[in-house]
């Protein structure tokens, strides 16, 4: 077991620089995700810290050491590749026990490894057939073997679960995190599924364009988000954005097109006139009969624990808003949402930075 | 079925039920696809092949029809010293050349499997001996080869590494050497490129996760990229293989078969004795002689080596 440090690395193929100075830290144990949109840089940043690339600038550290000029196989880590990268010609067995007999493990120790893996894995009456006999599902879980047998200080996953169908993707969430909890080795988990990483990590770490948006807890990031593209990319569904500007004539608001007003908590200190993007939680605004901001019904979506609302607001914006009550609505008529100021996100009209209140800060 | 007769009525039904089943039935349909082709088969492939086999049992000649003569001409092979010359020739020619073949065509294949600067114009220059026609290049090498004029001799005179010209057609062994040099030349691209073909459908992420398992190169080459590349190999040997066992032009316009039939394979034999000598049966003997080698080649392949446990069963 080991942490992980990632000190502002830059990595270019050729003259195009696809990641622009990352740096992470993680913890001994920890479960920490990439997150975000393809073509970001997760796969190429794990693979760095795999080894299979090199590091244009700046340094990897496993544990104490310097992994930059280490060579993969001395770096101790095991990953678990989106298309599995089983090796056809072994079986179930010869392929997780193949790291060890390159190691020159005793065959006896050997088995005994595997054997206690595919035990975990509930892989014991595959163990002699051949990867093409298996299912998507059972071939993940043979990949993951071949990682656990290892016992490396690290697990790397580049999105396991992304050939998986969408109930056996949420089983094996589960259970992966699971064995997480089990073996407590520090694994680094790249997905572009927000609620995989929502779910699974104890720290989410959002990437953009070669850049970190933001780290924290999976909580923080949605409580918090840094900036407008963490705010839209963690969340389902998404938080709803109105632009607009700050009015501080009376108590402050924020003054969005087509007459929009919605009071804001005074903890904001932001100049008159300044633009701003407002942003709420579609599970945060409420019903109102007089105040808010009016809203068309469009589209009204009952899942039976929930309602979700889709409507637009007079200038055309789309609003989404989840009512744990009952409401009935009819699609074509105006309702008025409200939300607890304190329970609203400011960001800066242009650089989209989020805004503080005084309390927070 | 025009006729609107009620007596006739169910008679259509059992028809169109029987068709109906024979087209549902897949291997009545299979079989019906496949005539054609077999009939072609049939025409082209059997006859002359069948044709072969009848002469060898013939005392036929140039011009002259001949009668069987049951097993006479292979008896006269059996005790006949040159024939056995040219099968030990034959076995001596396809094994060491097929083995030159698969090692330098491999080495090559891994090479231009690299991430290399000009790859494709590598790849495009390794397939020219393959495109030239064999007789050219045949003519080339009987340059190259010549007595006199030899460029190897020169080229190793001038280099201070040899006194006398190498008489490298003239001698039996020499010959030897040298026609299995020629046929290795001119077969390595079809192996290289073959073996090329196979080694880049081997994916990227085994070579990475072999890697990350503790692999160095030699263990990537021997765990992944060899039985990985096994089905190819054999198909791409056994083609090989079946090539230069009947392989002809080279050693006819190179040596016809000299010197003292040193270098007489099967087939130059059998066109010899058969076209050149007349003697049509007795060539076609040889030739038929040939058959019980190419199969055994070919059945060793096929059960040997190219069907492997982990390719069978199972989706994608
Ligand atoms: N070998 C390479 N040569 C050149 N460019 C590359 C190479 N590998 C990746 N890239 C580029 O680097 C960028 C990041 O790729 P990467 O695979 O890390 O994305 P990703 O975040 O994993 O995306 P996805 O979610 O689609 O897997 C992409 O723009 C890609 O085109
Ligand atoms: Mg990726």
């Amino acid at each position: 077991m080991a942490s992980v440090a990632i000190g502002d690395v830059y990595k270019s193929f050729g003259t195009v620089e696809i990641l622009h100075g990352v740096s992470v830290d993680i913890k001994d144990g920890e479960f920490v995700t990439l997150v975000g949109p393809s073509g970001c840089g997760k796969s190429t940043l794990l693979r760095m810290i795999a080894g299979l690339e090199k590091i244009s600038r700046g340094q990897i550290a496993i544990g104490e050491r310097v992994v930059n000029n280490v060579a993969p196989k001395e770096r101790d880590v095991a990953m678990v590749f989106q298309n599995y990268a089983l090796y056809p010609h072994m079986t179930v067995a010869e392929n997780m026990a193949f790291s060890l007999m390159l190691k020159g493990v005793s065959k006896a120790e050997s088995d005994a490894g595997v054997q206690r893996a595919a035990e975990i894995l509930g892989l014991v009456p595959l163990l002699s057939r051949y990867p093409r006999q298996l299912s998507g599902g059972q071939r993940q879980r043979v990949a993951m073997g071949r990682a656990i047998v290892r016992d490396p200080a690290v697990f790397l996953f580049d999105e396991p679960l992304s050939n998986l169908d969408a109930k056996l993707r949420v089983q094996m969430r589960a259970e992966i995190k699971e064995l997480h909890q089990r073996l407590k080795t520090t694994t680094v988990y790249v997905t572009h599924d927000q609620i995989e990483a929502m779910t699974m990590a104890d720290k989410i770490v959002v990437m953009h364009d070669g850049i970190v948006e933001q780290i924290g807890p999976p909580l923080e990031l949605y409580d918090r988000p840094n900036n407008l593209f963490v705010a839209s990319f963690i969340g389902s569904p998404a938080m709803n954005l109105l632009r607009g500007e700050i009015a501080t004539d009376g108590s402050p608001s924020f003054r969005g097109s087509g007459g929009i007003s919605v009071p804001l908590a005074s903890a904001f200190s932001i100049g008159n006139g300044e633009p701003v993007v407002l942003g709420i939680r579609p599970e945060h605004l409420r019903l109102s009969d007089h105040q808010g901001i009016p809203v068309t019904v469009a589209v009204v979506e009952p899942t039976g624990s929930e309602v979700q609302l889709i409507g637009r607001t007079a200038s055309g914006e789309e609003i989404v808003a989840n009512f744990r009550e009952r409401h009935s609505f009819t699609p074509g008529e105006t309702i008025r949402l409200t939300a607890d100021p304190g329970l609203i996100h400011l960001f800066h009209g242009e650089t989209g930075q989020r805004f503080e209140t005084r309390t927070e800060q | 079925m025009a006729v609107p007769s009620a007596a006739v009525q169910p008679r259509p039904s059992i028809l169109s039920r029987s068709l109906s089943s024979l087209a549902e039935s897949r291997n009545a349909l299979g079989f019906g696809f496949m005539l054609p082709a077999a009939a072609l088969l049939l025409v082209f492939l059997t006859y002359p092949l069948g044709l072969g086999v009848w002469l060898g049992f013939t005392d036929a000649r140039i011009g002259r029809p001949g009668i069987f003569i049951g097993l006479e001409n292979y008896e006269y092979l059996w005790s006949d010293a040159v024939f056995w010359l040219s099968v030990f020739n034959t076995l001596l020619y396809t094994i060491s050349a097929s083995i030159l073949k698969f090692a330098l065509g491999l080495w090559l294949a891994l090479i231009l499997n690299q991430n290399l600067p000009f790859k494709s114009f590598f790849r495009a220059i390794v397939l020219l001996p393959w495109v030239v026609p064999t007789v050219l290049s045949a003519i080339a090498f009987w340059w190259i080869y010549d007595a006199q004029f030899s460029i190897l001799s020169w080229a190793l005179q001038q280099m201070g590494l040899i006194d006398h010209r190498i008489n490298f057609l003239g001698d039996p062994t020499n010959a030897r050497a040298s026609v299995i040099a020629a046929n290795v030349w001119r077969g390595i691209p079809f192996v290289a490129i073959t073996l090329l073909a196979g080694l880049q459908t081997i994916p990227q992420s085994l070579y990475e996760a072999a890697t990350l398992d503790g692999a160095s190169r030699w263990q990537l080459f021997r765990y992944v990229t060899l039985p990985l590349l096994t089905p190819i190999i054999a198909i791409t040997m056994t083609f090989s293989v079946l090539f230069t066992f009947t392989d002809f032009q080279l050693i006819y316009v190179l040596t016809r078969g000299g010197p003292v039939n040193a270098t007489h394979l099967m087939a130059t034999l059998s066109f010899q004795r058969g076209i050149s000598g007349g003697q049509l049966g007795e060539g076609a003997a040889i030739a038929v002689a040939m058959i019980p080698f190419l199969l055994a080649a070919i059945l060793f392949s096929y059960f040997g080596l190219q069907r492997r446990k982990w390719q069978q069963g199972g989706g994608d």
